[in-house]
């Protein structure tokens, strides 16, 4: 029985970060794309993040040495990562059902780390267990309460939303009920050393056993699904919104550009020149020389 | 209005509109429009038009795809759109913008916190039919099941849910897809960072490569003609020049100043590049901008090269192709030139297509460097090259951000820094900066009227600002009071000057609509007084 909740877990780990890492290879192996950059850029020189200025700004800018501001990303992206900050400035009630719901889950894996430190951070992780599972099972039921409630989500919700939300209460209750009940001789550094080690001699009780397999379950379900937000935010914001990097003499950027421009796109309307290059598309002028 | 909005209604065989919009559900608008009774009727879609043509969407019809005739040509119509629906997601096929599609596809969470900043739903009385994510979610559905699961199946259903495609679908999505600004307001709103207005984008990009089929204002007569005779305004070279010569001649006596704008001359400093519609609509702007350029002893001059006297550049909005077709003889007559950098005038969507988003398409040489009017202008009026009274500027005045320039640029401050140097009675609309509203002419839509899509642009696109301006001027409403709405941008101007006139506001509350360049030269001490004219055009 142990050896399969074994196998079960170290296949969902590798489930999960096999998931994680495909997902994040798949966006990053895309093409360099067209400049689609969404002001405020954080990493703007100081005095324009402000005002959501650009370098564009300046009076011959390429002349001008370029920016980059970590601080002023890492004041951006801090406070959104930990505390969704966006979500607080723009949807301020699905935030307090969100926050609780994320924040909860950092506390459940902090627990994981600092329990792996052993029982002398027990007064520590006991507190973040107990709250993290708690604030994740109360907010993954409050969304779930506003999908089920709030007509106008319903015809954007698939069957798997309402699934995904109960995934997580019962998981996450199973564990937290599992950790409640367990005996008090089986300590969580006990069970992590005997996870980590394969040890078969490890006894855990049935209810505990149920909550590790249903979460780690869950961990290799998430990078299946558009759960996996944690991954396309870091595109989505640094490579997309955020993406000002200038072509000007930029050769290694130029490179990619030829490449891409050797492509032939297909693309089936007459003016699409069907079957050329894009570079022989944007070049050619199919009216030229036509009367009005 | 329908109590029971879904996303299966886009499927529906009969050919009613899903959404009819009564005054009376919009978002109301302060005073003096303040009842829906003070609001005008809309004009209904003739008969002839609801049969001729694809209208099943709405009240309006902005792109005219005729209806097919045959179960086989709606069947051959939706094979296209598959077609095409593939292809948005190849890196042959759409390099350009497969990343942040795929992220947009792939990872919204129908939280809906972007509706609430998108100027159309809310204006609209928040119809579902017009949320962002409604256009979002068809497709993100098309994308599951056609492409990413090829074909779909139970599974894909029960995790991204379910769509029937056919021609009626097809047919409403290509219009609503012309029902976005392409503003992407709700873009930054997303706490993941998906964003609808791309979503719009791409389909529309779709309908045009893959099945020809486009809104006529923005490719027949937009990009088609600038490719064909050299501007969307069917002016070619000879008779820009003319036109030009005349600004200067009335320019040059109404300013007292010797005003000869200069042409294609080689080695200059700064080659401008304005909107073409300025020389038809708005002389002034080209105008002041000569009074303003020669004053301040910037060499500089115009192109008469094909496409190279009009900075518009309508396929950003619609086709990667026209897109880069139009960048690239934009870039090409700067280098024949040996310009040192292109200038963009008073015309947001001609910053964004050139500046940032041709960007990428320019290589080598024709990555000439390129810079806002608002940068220069500031340079030059804060050098104190001109001699300035602000006292002639001396009445109350707010400025418009348009989109393309601001949110989606980044050049924000410059054109205030101006301002606040010489209008004493600056105010800012709220929100403003970055966070601005769409005049709601974006993405095309303010050169678009055919049918009777003009009522769908007043009455839902454009409340927001129009909202924003009446209350920007509420403590100075009084029609004795002349006040002025500076848009920094040819299509933005283009939509106030349809929105004010549709509302009257001129008439009743004296707000005129203009350019930045025009209250610098009006403040210009060097030039006779009064070159603001305070009648409406």
């Amino acid at each position: 029985m142990i050896v399969g909740l074994y196998v079960v877990v170290y296949a969902a780990v590798l489930v999960a970060l096999t998931g994680c890492i495909a997902r994040a290879v798949q966006y990053a192996r895309t093409p360099l794309h067209l400049r689609w950059e969404l002001y405020p850029v954080p990493h703007e020189a100081s005095e324009r993040v402000e005002h959501g200025g650009s370098y564009f700004e300046e009076s011959d800018w390429w002349q001008k040495p370029s920016h980059f501001n970590l601080w002023g990303e890492l004041k951006f992206m801090i406070p959104e990562m930990v505390f969704l900050k966006g979500l607080w400035e723009f949807n301020r009630k699905l935030w307090f059902r969100s926050f609780p719901f994320h924040f909860g889950l950092y506390l459940l894996i902090g627990t994981v780390v600092l329990v792996a430190f052993g029982e002398a951070l027990a007064p520590v992780y006991v507190v973040t267990g107990a709250t993290g599972a708690a604030l994740a099972i109360l907010g993954a039921l409050a969304l779930l309460v506003r999908r089920l409630t709030d007509s106008r989500l319903r015809i954007y919700t698939a069957p798997a939303d309402y699934f995904n939300l109960v995934f997580f209460v019962v998981a996450l209750s199973a564990l937290g009920a599992g950790c409640l009940a367990k005996p008090a001789e089986l300590t969580l550094p006990a069970l992590l050393r005997g996870m980590a080690t394969f040890d078969t001699t490890l006894r855990i009780p049935g209810l505990l056993e149920a909550g590790i397999l249903l979460c780690a379950l869950l961990a290799a379900y998430i990078p299946l699904t558009h759960m996996s937000h944690f991954i396309a935010k870091w595109f989505t914001y640094h490579h997309v919104r955020w993406d000002d990097k200038a072509n000007y003499k930029a050769e290694a950027m130029q490179k990619k550009i030829a490449e891409y421009l050797s492509y032939r796109p297909g693309w089936a309307a007459a003016h699409m020149l069907t079957g050329k290059t894009w570079a022989e598309i944007a070049t050619a002028n199919p009216w030229e020389g036509a009367k009005k | 209005m329908n109590k029971d909005p879904r996303l299966s209604d886009m499927s529906r065989r009969d050919r009613e509109p899903l959404v009819h919009l009564e005054n009376k559900d919009l978002m109301p608008l302060p005073a003096p429009l303040d009842s829906p009774e003070k609001d005008h009727e809309w004009t209904p879609l003739s008969e002839q038009t609801r049969e001729r043509y694809e209208c099943g969407l709405d009240d309006t019809c902005a792109v005219n795809v005729p209806q097919p005739k045959t179960k086989e040509e709606e069947d051959e119509l939706v094979r296209k759109f598959l077609s095409g629906l593939e292809k948005l997601f190849t890196r042959e096929g759409n390099w350009t913008f497969l990343q942040p599609l795929l992220l947009t596809m792939e990872h919204c969470a129908r939280c809906q916190t972007c509706s609430e900043a998108c100027h159309i739903f809310e204006a609209s009385g928040r119809n579902e039919y017009y949320r962002p994510t409604y256009r979002s979610e068809i497709m993100r559905r098309l994308y599951f099941k056609y492409v990413k699961d090829g074909g779909g199946g139970l599974i894909s259903a029960w995790q991204h849910g379910d769509i029937e495609l056919n021609w009626p679908l097809v047919a409403r999505l290509i219009e609503l897809s012309y029902r976005c600004n392409l503003c992407r307001r709700c873009a930054q709103t997303c706490p993941i960072g998906a964003d609808n207005g791309l979503v719009a984008h791409e389909l529309r990009k779709l309908f045009s490569q893959e099945m020809g089929i486009a809104a006529k204002e923005l490719h027949e007569s937009g990009s088609v003609l600038q490719l064909k005779v050299g501007s969307s305004t069917g002016m070619n070279s000879i008779v820009v020049r003319d036109n030009i010569d005349f600004i200067d001649e009335d320019v040059a006596e109404k300013t007292g100043m010797d005003i000869k704008t200069p042409w294609d001359v080689e080695g200059a400093d700064v080659l401008l590049i304005h909107n073409a519609g300025e020389i038809m609509a708005w002389p002034e702007n080209p105008g002041a901008f000569a009074v303003i350029l020669t004053a301040a002893g910037i060499k500089w001059t115009l192109s008469s090269e094909l496409a190279a006297y009009d900075g518009i550049n309508y396929g950003l909005w619609y086709d990667d192709a026209q897109f880069a077709r139009v960048a690239i003889k934009h870039a090409q007559a700067a280098k024949k030139l040996g310009a040192k950098k292109i200038v963009i005038g008073e015309c947001g969507h001609a910053h964004k297509a050139l500046s940032v988003i041709a960007d990428r398409v320019l290589t080598g040489d024709l990555n000439i460097p390129r810079e806002s009017s608002m940068t220069l202008l500031r340079e030059i009026v804060m050098s104190g090259r001109l001699k300035l009274d602000p006292a002639r500027n001396d009445f109350p005045v707010t400025l418009h951000d348009p989109c393309n320039l601001v949110r989606l640029m980044g050049v924000v401050e410059p054109q205030r820094e101006i301002v606040r140097k010489i209008c004493p009675q600056f105010r800012e609309m709220e929100p403003h900066g970055v966070d601005n509203y769409c005049c709601g002419g974006g993405s095309g839509f303010a050169i678009m009227s055919g049918n009777n899509f003009q009522d769908w642009r007043f009455h839902v696109s454009g409340r927001k600002k129009l909202q924003q301006v009446l209350n920007a001027f509420s403590d100075c409403l009084d029609p004795s009071i002349p006040k002025y709405l500076c848009a920094p941008c040819s299509n933005c101007k283009g939509q106030l000057r349809d929105l004010l006139a549709y509302y009257n506001i001129w008439e009743t509350n004296r707000i005129l609509y203009g350019g930045l360049v025009e209250l610098i030269v009006n403040a210009m001490v060097d030039v006779k007084p009064g070159f603001l004219e305070w009648e409406w055009h």
